[in-house]
């Protein structure tokens, strides 16, 4: 099975592309929301502005494409900003639209703590998700952001606490999110994103 | 949960192999930047810095392919810099695998780059080096590898280089770096009080001692260093323990060292 990344000219998609190729994973990139149509496990990878990404998906057909896929069950999984697309909107691009498959809005990290969140921490699991399955409990991951979703609802299978409480990572049924980066968390990470290919198959 | 303080190694080059030391004279060859790169994501540095610190132009493909190899060889996140002027010198440093850009002399000289950079690739990919020097008025800044000051307060620059984007300061005090006296905690204190980034504390680690100083009375987000490293003097595993031991939160791996 291949794992498609969509680009969208996101800094981080080489790296996400070799911490799959390490774990054997082939991978092919799609740019058109048509190339997805066939996808079945697609990871969306996202550094940097909410606007940037909004507007990509907005073009050649992205979200069509991709909200398309998931429904017929292709396997999702969106790293950082790629998390904080599967949400409503963003307040750091209120005008822009996410893919809404999750309810709410990405907002701003509390106040009175360093912006951005900007190294290694930790996480705790509300419930058991495939996602973290067999991975240590105090395993650290590597994150690098100032908004997030707040609002953990059923699919939020991982909080972490900076300045206060937001969603580390998300997962309903075949779709999955993470705040943090598994393609630069070390073996933690790699363990995370071989969990998600176990998803997928 | 915290956050934890970070260590990382930084590979000085000449845009091809590791070398030693900053001033520019009698360069010494420490070895390979992707062997170094592969010893220390084993041994559980947090991140690593690659500087081209000859920066010049006609060697520019070769750090390119440098970074290359690098990024391959890291399962953690890579800071690369040294040279870059402009948004496409950034973007190729991107391209080639850094998930970061350290800009220090052409920031100083048109500040409105952080800007461009933080537009380009979002405050987390931009970190704004600064070295520093004490002065008759505080702490001053250098440029053009500390050799030239800029007539500008370090502080007050960490504070408009954060307010144009930047999302991280890697601070070098140039009076300890090589002398194997500590960081400079007066500085970085500063500093990191001054300014709502991160701040890397870099110039002078000897010690693990150093470092718990740093962390503790530096207020530093982050530590960093070269030589005592790659010389195995301290190695990071050790140094994560005693860290670990004495309050510091950090992060410590399973993995046993490849070599």
């Amino acid at each position: 099975m291949k794992i498609t990344l969509v680009d969208y000219g996101a800094g981080n998609l080489p790296s996400v592309e070799r911490a799959l190729a390490r774990l054997g994973a082939e991978t092919e990139r799609a740019t058109r929301g048509e190339e997805l149509e066939r996808a079945e496990a697609i990871v969306l990878p996202g550094v940097g502005h909410f606007a940037a990404l909004a507007r990509a998906l907005a073009a050649d057909g992205l979200a069509q494409g991709l909200n398309a896929a998931i429904e017929r069950g292709a396997a999702f999984l969106g790293i950082c900003l790629g998390m904080q697309a599967l949400y409503e909107r963003s307040e750091e691009a209120p005008e822009m639209a996410g893919l809404a498959r999750l309810r709410g809005a990405v907002r701003p990290l509390e106040a009175g703590v360093k912006l951005p969140h900007m190294g290694w921490n930790q996480v705790r699991r509300p419930r058991p998700s495939a996602l973290l399955a067999g991975i240590p409990d105090d395993a650290w991951f590597y994150f690098a952001h100032s908004y997030a979703a707040f609002d953990g609802g059923e699919e939020a299978v991982a909080q972490c606490d900076y300045g206060g409480d937001f969603t580390a990572a998300i997962e309903c049924g075949r779709v999955a999110g993470v705040q943090f980066h598994p393609e630069k968390s070390g073996e933690a990470g790699a363990a995370l994103l071989k969990n998600f290919l176990e998803m997928a198959r | 949960m915290t956050l934890a303080r970070r260590i990382i190694p930084c590979l000085d080059t000449d845009g091809e192999w590791v070398v030693k030391g900053v001033q520019f004279q009698g360069l010494r060859r420490q070895g390979d930047p992707a062997e170094f790169a592969a010893r220390y994501d084993a041994e559980g540095a947090d991140e690593l810095v690659v500087l081209d610190i000859a920066a010049s132009r006609d060697r520019r493909p070769t750090f390119l392919e440098t970074i290359r190899r690098v990024a391959a060889a890291l399962s953690i996140p890579l800071a690369a810099g040294g040279g870059i002027r402009a948004l496409e010198d950034a973007r190729a440093v991107v391209r080639a695998g850094a998930d970061k850009i350290t800009v220090n002399t052409a920031a100083v000289e048109r500040p409105e780059l952080i800007e461009e950079l933080a537009a380009e690739f979002g405050s987390q990919a931009v970190v704004l080096a600064i070295d520093a020097r004490r002065g008759n008025a505080g702490f001053e800044v250098w440029v053009r590898g500390a050799r030239e000051p800029a007539g500008r307060d370090a502080i007050e620059w960490a504070r408009e280089g954060v307010r144009r984007g930047a999302g991280e300061i890697l601070l070098t005090s140039i009076d300890r770096d090589g002398t194997r006296e500590g960081f400079d905690v007066e500085l970085t204190a500063s500093v990191s009080g001054a300014v709502s980034a991160p701040v890397i504390a870099s110039g002078g680690a000897d010690s693990p001692e150093h470092f718990l100083d740093i962390f503790e009375r530096g207020m530093a987000d982050a530590a960093l260093a070269a030589s005592i490293f790659h010389e195995r003097l301290v190695p990071i595993a050790e140094l994560k323990r005693m860290l670990a031991e004495r309050g510091v939160p950090v992060r410590r791996t399973a993995g046993k060292p490849k070599c």
